[in-house]
């Protein structure tokens, strides 16, 4: 008898991830699992304000899209779902896949929902009972911004998930999980791994890790090598085959484009890496320097030799929080002597910035073409053509309003050799900022429901 | 002879909050002993002191034959408060490789790596 392989297909690495995907998933080739990942720091924020203005939305809506797409592989193949596409209100979503999944005629298609993540009603609670959720990079007290919090969620492991699926239910929606957990689950569940399997939890972490951004593991965004790898307008999307034993090979679709090597998995590795020795989720303390690697063959890469620890015993929490306005403004300036144009365009925007009497926190310019990327690094060049682009922020949004009335004009009285502008003048946004705090596990109890 | 970093390995950035985290992984494994002798916490230290505000941290990954950097203070606030362009550090990783170090002539031949061009 040949060893039991379970397929967990990434098929979204953000919201705004390719649309075709999760079809091209299910339509490419057998797989057991389709993983969506919806949910960025500052999402969860964007779906609060959102539910403010209408208490039906609040989740990411393109997943409605996606489980149309994708309608008769769930109904007759019976592959399963797992996303966070329920954001700030996994009711209100899974109450609208149910809605798609009646006009398809798949009302039998059992929904389940994970709550318990959202942490906005309980949070003064939470504060009087001791729980500082002081911001884990600066160490300032919740306090200090709590009449500008927007939305607190605690990431949620893999328990509500594989709950969820030993129920029954064949979609799975959940708030803010982490993202790993999205892949973790479904291999947890199907293998039935345990607390205290800590090599195998940390291993599934990983598999999720790998492919969380979509086809940023297969050829995507991949320095190595980049001039060859074929067919990115038709880019596979990963595919998670897992072993019980913890083992794991990432692959795609055959005839599908990108690349599955041992360099386009170790570029996503370390994508977004702290400590390796200690990745710390939920579930378990995964060590990204036991990961070993193998070619077992084109576009195939095994995944071996994972060692995990118990996990902490807190969970992370993202809260967001109102936090001022910025604006950017940019120009084009051509050769000759584009750079000297474009600062002294800099120097008399500053000026008029200055006469007018604004005051921001933060004025920054980039010459992009020239440093914007590099910064100080870069050497000189004679640029053919540079954007100068100047970004204020501050508390006063009139400062920043008039600001970006102040861009335009340059082009009639500044510089020369001056065009670009004719996107108008730049828009005031209200900044929405990330407070990345901690809390007990203890006092979190997820919720599950399946119908 | 000074050596092109860019010509013996490849990278990947991200962010958390205001840090960009920088993998630099060995094109070859056997250049990987000499990426992890000097491409030290020194020497990234000296490479972006003038772009970023904060320290800098090194791990090793010997099963990657990698290097992990976290660049405190790189990003201008990060996330959404950031007004860099590369709010998210997402090219820290090609401004690592622009870096070069000094390899003795004999192993850099023996392991055939390219001199960086003379300017």
């Amino acid at each position: 008898m040949s060893e039991r392989i379970v397929r967990v297909a990434s098929a979204q690495g953000f919201w705004g991830d390719s649309l075709d995907a999760p079809r091209r998933q299910v339509e490419g080739g057998p797989i057991d699992f389709l993983m969506l990942d919806y949910l960025a720091e500052v999402t969860m924020s964007i779906l609060q304000k959102q539910k403010e203005r209408d208490p039906a939305m609040g989740y990411a809506r393109d997943f409605l899209g996606a489980v149309e797409s994708v309608l008769p592989a769930v109904a007759e193949r019976g592959v399963r779902i797992v996303a966070n596409a329920g954001g700030v209100n996994p009711h209100g979503c899974a109450d609208a896949v149910r809605a798609v999944l009646a006009k398809g005629g798949a009302s039998a298609v059992k929904v389940g929902v994970v709550t318990g993540d959202d942490l906005l009603p309980r949070l003064d609670d939470l504060l009087r009972d001791g729980h500082a959720l002081s911001n884990m990079d600066t160490g300032a007290a919740l306090e200090t911004v709590r009449d500008r919090v927007l939305s607190a969620n605690a990431y949620l492991g893999s328990g509500p998930i594989v709950k969820a699926l030993a129920g029954g239910a064949q979609i799975v929606i959940t708030g803010r999980s982490t993202d790993t957990a999205l892949t973790m689950a479904p291999l947890r569940h199907a293998f039935g791994w345990k607390d205290g399997d800590w090599d195998r939890l940390a291993a599934g972490i990983i598999a999720g890790h790998i492919i969380e951004c979509g086809a940023q593991c297969s050829g995507g965004n991949c320095l190595y090598d980049w001039r060859n790898i074929p067919n990115l307008a038709d880019v596979g999307y990963p595919i998670v085959e897992g072993r019980a034993d913890g083992t794991f090979t990432v692959t795609k679709h055959p005839g599908t484009g990108g690349v599955v090597s041992v360099h386009s998995i170790t570029e996503q590795l370390l994508y977004e890496m702290g400590d390796p020795t200690s990745y710390i989720t939920p579930d378990v303390v995964a060590d990204f320097t036991s990961i070993r690697l193998e070619q077992e063959g084109p576009d195939r890469v095994r995944v071996f030799g994972i060692k995990g620890r118990p996990a902490t015993d807190k969970l992370k929490v993202s809260i967001a929080y109102k936090s001022g306005y910025k604006a950017v403004g940019t120009l084009v300036y051509s050769w000759p002597d584009a750079l000297e144009k474009a600062q002294l365009a800099d120097r008399i925007l500053r000026e008029r910035l200055d006469r007018l009497g604004l005051r921001f926190d933060t004025i920054l310019t980039e010459f992009v073409g020239v440093s914007a990327a590099h910064g100080p690094l870069t050497p000189a060049t004679d640029a053919p053509e540079v954007q100068l682009r100047v970004g204020v922020r501050g508390d006063d949004r009139r400062m920043v309003e008039r600001f970006t009335r102040e861009i335009a004009p340059l082009v009639l009285n500044g510089p020369p050799s001056v065009t670009g502008f004719a996107g108008g003048r730049p828009k005031v946004e209200e900044i929405v900022a990330y407070w990345p705090a901690l809390i007990d596990t203890r006092v979190i109890q997820p919720k599950v429901e399946v119908r | 002879m000074r050596v092109r970093l860019v010509d013996i390995a490849h990278a990947r950035s991200g962010d958390k909050g205001d840090t960009a985290n920088v993998g630099v992984i060995a094109l070859k494994p056997e250049w990987f002993p000499v990426i992890e002798r000097e491409v030290t916490l020194r020497a990234v230290s000296g490479h972006f002191r003038n772009v970023i505000t904060g320290k800098v941290e090194r791990f090793v990954l010997p099963n990657l034959n990698a290097l992990n950097f976290l660049l405190h203070g790189a990003l201008d606030g990060g996330g959404t408060l950031s007004l860099k362009t590369d709010a998210q550090g997402k090219v820290f990783s090609t401004a690592l490789l622009r870096m070069t170090i000094e390899v003795p002539d004999d192993e850099a031949r023996r392991l055939g790596m390219p001199a960086a061009a003379a300017r």
